[in-house]
């Protein structure tokens, strides 16, 4: 009787049960497309993540550098002394591999307690460096000039000297030089372990990856957009912070390192053996990570220990702007609409149990308990809830098809590894090349280069673009059936809160 | 057997403490296999009296027994049970659920009585067959004159082999014919089954046709006519 009856009833009303399950359908299929997006947003953070981080990093260890330290940079040319007339060219090369600027070390020492650490599932480091190549040439003319000294006595133009007679001096004209200035970023990492960190973001398009054999070897990867850019084939040689290594493998990565070589050779090439500037964790369990972060704290003191929640929030661009509207705007958008349909349910219900008060009388006047008839309503309530739960998921398919559709490539921006990029700046200049006159007989001048690190500055951060996607999962699913019979619950609760209210002498006033 | 004294019912009126009285202390007797009339005008009280007899609602005040049980001490499920077992209700508008057929309408009223599906059909199959409508079991209400929906209610009423029908009006929808045919039924049903038969009634016809006649008159009642058999129209 209860089916029947149900099926019957709800034939009867079918405009009515309809528009309730209609309003129930378009919250709930919008509940599901917002959160199919924010799934989307969400693994295009998590992809954005693990192209810079690495796959199942969780955690990533980085120190700021502390400021004043590091010294500044400089590429010196040094003159020649000039004792005759003529132009004189210097030419000078320098190659040199530093820390990034801004960039602090993290001893080994202390990677190898992380490593051990409690909750610590495996831990790897690496070294980010700038690779700065100058060479160049110097010219400069010079010229001789002479002077009449009258009789003896000392003083004179410098350089020259003498009593009486003539003096000599030579005075440089203004240097005109041509320096080609080349700037690289190199990753040393950790070959024993490529599961982790940024090998594990490499894909080999060439050659080979870089193996345990390789721990001391001068080889190197080169990421592909810059092979291509400088035509850098497998088994070339490039010149890193002056020593030669050979190309074995092109890989392409979202990584804006252009070379990746063995931590030890980084190390020795850069003079920082024993340093790391970033290690990467993985923790044992994903519900540990906040834990284990903290225990990382205390061994690696005045370390940054960035989450793989904290680096979700450097993510920006447009991907973060979407991620974060529709965590706000679209989840209580989502909601709003939900409570909307639940309202709207609500007072059809009681409406229509207001409507059929002469029925449910009659039926308590029957000998129906109140709770045989609020289980009835309540029933037809639940079995409308659950068709406008079918309909939603449909809606909420459609919307999230929609989306992957209609959605445009979004932008993310992140720091990098070396998070605290941002404190970086350019090399500073270490001088100016002097112009005009130089004393006689001196050293024909002397300076520093100098120029904008803007190629490191801009490296500070990373654009990938990404594609937005909306997955539904059977979590949501689960969730919108959940939903679908909260709402029919919440609306047959009312009506059989009305039904269960109801006198069954009702049934006989209404024809009194 | 209803033993009925002192009964009295108040109701809360429109105005700010205002009391309607709707019964004044009914004082009666109702024996087994009765058939009492209640005759009266409009808002004295008639209704009142046979909700408060098929416990409907509850008394303000008095004494309502029915086979020694007092009714206005019940709790609601005693209440409930009550009504499931030995009360069958004929409404004036009849009161079927549209959306059942009238077998099925039949069936509800054994529902709360806990009767398996099969013995429901059987059981609602037969009372529609008793009142004439053994051919007419699939039809919905909309299918069914007003004479055949008053039948339906009847064997509703029926169909789980009460003590008591109440009756409020059950002809007043029909027609002169109809009416006739109808209230021959509950006759002959009252006399064939034994029934206790309690109807409200404007309808002077019939009430010169029911053994025992009843008035109420500002919620005071009044046996008018006492006989032991139903008088022929």
């Amino acid at each position: 009787m209860f089916l029947t009856y149900l099926r019957r009833e709800l034939r009867r009303r079918s405009r009515q049960a309809f528009v309730i399950a209609l309003g129930l359908a378009v919250g709930i299929g919008l509940a599901i497309s917002v959160n199919a997006a924010s799934n989307g947003a969400k693994a295009a953070q998590a992809s954005v993540l693990q192209s810079l981080y690495g796959v199942g990093t969780d955690i990533t260890v980085t120190q700021t550098a502390v400021r004043g330290t590091g010294g500044t940079q400089g590429f010196g040319i040094t003159g020649q002394s000039q004792t005759a007339t003529g132009t004189k060219t210097t030419t000078a090369t320098q190659d040199r591999a530093t820390v990034e600027p801004g960039t602090g070390t993290i001893a080994t020492t202390t990677l190898d307690k992380i490593k051990t650490a409690s909750g610590v599932s495996g831990a790897v480091g690496s070294l980010s460096l700038s690779d700065f190549k100058v060479s160049g040439t110097l010219t400069q003319s010079f010229k001789e000039t002479q002077t009449q000294s009258p009789g003896s006595g000392s003083g004179g133009f410098p350089g020259g000297g003498g009593s009486g007679g003539t003096q000599r001096s030579f005075s440089a004209g203004p240097p005109s030089g041509n320096f080609d200035f080349n700037s690289t970023t190199i990753q040393g990492v950790d070959v024993s372990d490529s599961s982790m960190g940024p090998l594990s973001t490499l894909s080999l398009s060439s050659g080979r990856t870089l193996a345990n054999a390789d721990a001391s070897a001068a080889v190197a990867l080169v990421n592909s957009s810059y092979a291509t850019q400088n035509t850098i084939k497998v088994g070339a040689t490039e010149t890193l912070g002056g020593t030669k290594f050979t190309v074995v493998g092109i890989v392409t990565t979202s990584s804006t390192e252009d070379y990746f070589i063995p931590l030890a050779e980084a190390q020795k090439i850069s003079s920082e053996t024993g340093k790391v500037t970033t290690v990467y964790v993985k923790a044992a369990s994903s519900t540990e990570i906040d834990a284990v972060a903290a225990e990382i704290q205390k061994d690696a003191s005045g370390a940054t220990v960035s989450t793989s929640a904290d680096l979700a929030n450097m993510v920006s661009g447009s991907l973060a702007s979407t991620a974060s509207l529709l965590n706000s705007l679209g989840k209580w958008f989502a909601i709003g609409v939900l409570l909307a349909a639940f309202l709207v349910a609500v007072l059809f219900t009681l409406s229509a149990v207001g409507r059929r008060t002469r029925e449910l009388g009659t039926l308590k006047a029957l000998g129906w308990t109140s709770r045989r008839v609020v289980r009835q309503v309540i029933g037809e309530s639940v079995v409308t809830g659950l068709f406008g739960g079918a309909l939603g998921i449909g809606l909420g398919f459609l919307g999230a098809y929609a989306i992957g559709k209609a959605a445009p490539a979004l932008s993310a921006s992140s720091s990098t590894s070396s998070a605290s990029n941002a404190n970086g700046g350019g090399f500073p200049g270490g001088g100016s090349f002097p112009t005009g006159s130089a004393p006689g007989g001196a050293t024909g001048g002397t300076g520093g280069s100098g120029f904008a690190g803007a190629r490191n500055a801009a490296r500070g951060s990373s654009d990938i673009t990404v594609h937005l996607t909306a997955p539904v999962h059977l979590n949501i699913l689960l969730i919108a059936v959940g939903l679908a019979v909260l709402g029919g619950l919440i609306a047959g609760a009312a009506g059989g809160w009305r039904a269960s209210s109801l006198r069954p002498a009702d049934a006989l006033a209404k024809v009194s | 057997m209803y033993e009925i004294s002192g009964l009295t019912k108040i109701y809360d009126g429109k105005g700010k403490n205002e009391k309607v009285h709707a019964l004044q202390g009914v004082d009666v007797v109702i024996p087994d296999n009765d058939m009492l009339a209640i005759q009266g005008p409009t808002g004295h009280g008639k209704s009142t009296l046979l909700q408060l007899l098929g416990g409907l609602d509850r008394p303000t005040g008095g004494s309502l027994k029915f086979d020694g049980q007092e009714m206005a001490k019940m709790g609601e499920m005693s209440l409930t049970k009550l009504r499931a077992q030995n009360f069958g209700y004929i409404f004036q508008g009849f009161n079927l659920i549209p959306t059942l057929t009238a077998q099925e309408n039949v069936e509800t009223a054994l529902v709360p009585l806990g009767v398996s599906k099969v013995e429901r059909r059987e059981r609602a199959a037969k009372a529609l067959t008793d009142v004439g409508l053994g051919e007419r079991l699939g039809h919905l209400q909309t299918e069914l004159s007003g004479g055949q929906q008053q039948r339906v209610a009847i064997a509703r009423a029926l169909v789980k082999e009460p003590k008591v029908i109440l009756a409020d009006e059950p002809t007043g929808n029909l027609d002169e014919e109809t009416r006739d045919d109808i209230f021959g039924l509950l006759e002959k049903l009252w006399a064939d089954l034994g029934l206790t038969v309690i109807m409200v009634t404007h309808d002077s016809a019939l009430s010169k046709r029911v053994p025992r006649l009843a008035q109420i008159k500002n919620g005071k009642l009044t046996i008018k006519r006492e006989s032991k058999t139903a008088n022929a129209a």
